[in-house]
């Protein structure tokens, strides 16, 4: 069965039962989003000698969302002939 | 250019869904909670940090106003955490929307101007009336005493709105200038460019000090009516 997997260990063809079978009640993506906080968490930031690098990971990936958020207004500012 | 100018401070929507509540719920993440005596170094210096500040800003209160410790702390925190956040490039900064500064501003001014009129009603309505004042002034006084401190919230709310919204515009506007002085003349473009070098130390400096101020003048209110 594919339930109860991790999702390397999916066959290719067995992904869209395992994408059913996952858990997107509320409390579900609640938890899904606690556990990935927690993973990181533990990982960079919450280690013996933790670095500048934990919190600036986060930054950064906080500066591309919100590339990708005003790319629309931003691509009509590009250096082209036309726009 | 002056289309492109002001679409930064447009409120985010995605597909009609208010993206601006995770961007303005962003700053909690950076600011994790820990039990132990002895945390990492990202806890450490952050509540080495906090209490520093906190004993700085109420030392002077009573034990009344003492109590206002946690909004305080929560309230400088989150203006300077939002407003250093806002200084990376294309993020969104909500204090520059007027209608935030003033949700924050008017309930916390009014809690202050409360607390004071409901427990120490005499020393509040003193206030109105400085001391030493001949008596043919007393009556413009006190008006310009009642006008004075309505106008604390709006005063409030406007500045933080206003420096911070004119911080990034002028950052917008230098850099786009330096941007366009590249092809003309090179020299012109680096010294525009160390402007914006100067400018920039400068609005990282404004963030903080910004939330500083509001915060302090929220505790000023407080001490004169606790």
């Amino acid at each position: 069965a594919a339930s109860e997997k991790k999702l390397l260990e999916v066959k290719l063809g067995e992904l869209p039962s395992w994408i059913l079978m996952r858990d997107f009640t509320p409390s579900g993506i609640a938890g899904a989003f606690q556990r990935g906080y927690y993973r990181y968490y533990n990982k960079y930031v919450n280690v013996k000698k933790g670095s500048i690098a934990g919190l600036s990971m986060v930054l950064a990936a906080y500066v591309f969302l919100n590339y990708c958020r005003s790319y629309k207004e931003l691509k009509h500012e590009r250096l082209r002939k036309y726009h | 250019m002056n289309e492109n100018l002001f679409t930064s401070f447009i409120t985010p929507v995605i597909l009609g869904l208010p993206l601006v509540t995770l961007i303005v719920l962003f700053p909690s993440l950076l600011f994790p909670t820990s039990n132990r005596l002895v945390s990492n170094r990202f806890v450490t210096l952050q509540q080495w940090m906090l209490q520093l500040v906190s004993k700085q800003m109420m030392s002077i209160h009573n034990s009344k106003g003492q109590t206002w410790t946690l909004m305080l702390m929560s309230l400088i925190l989150f203006i300077g955490s939002t407003n250093l956040l806002g200084l990376l490039p294309h993020s969104f900064t909500p204090t520059t929307q007027l209608s935030m500064n003033l949700g924050m501003a008017i309930p916390l001014w009014a809690g202050a101007v409360i607390t004071g009129f409901r427990n120490k009603t005499k020393t509040s309505l003193a206030h109105f009336l400085p001391q030493g004042t001949p008596t043919p002034l007393i009556p413009m006084l006190v008006i310009i005493e009642t006008i004075s401190l309505f106008i604390q919230p709006m005063a409030l709310a406007v500045r933080l709105t206003a420096n911070i919204t004119a911080g990034h515009l002028l950052i917008h506007l230098i850099g786009g200038a330096t941007l366009a002085l590249m092809s003309i003349s090179t020299t012109t473009a680096l010294i525009t460019f160390t402007i914006l070098i100067l400018l920039t130390i400068l609005e990282f400096a404004v963030a903080m000090i910004q939330a500083y101020v509001f915060t302090l003048l929220v505790s000023l209110y407080l001490h004169d009516n606790t």
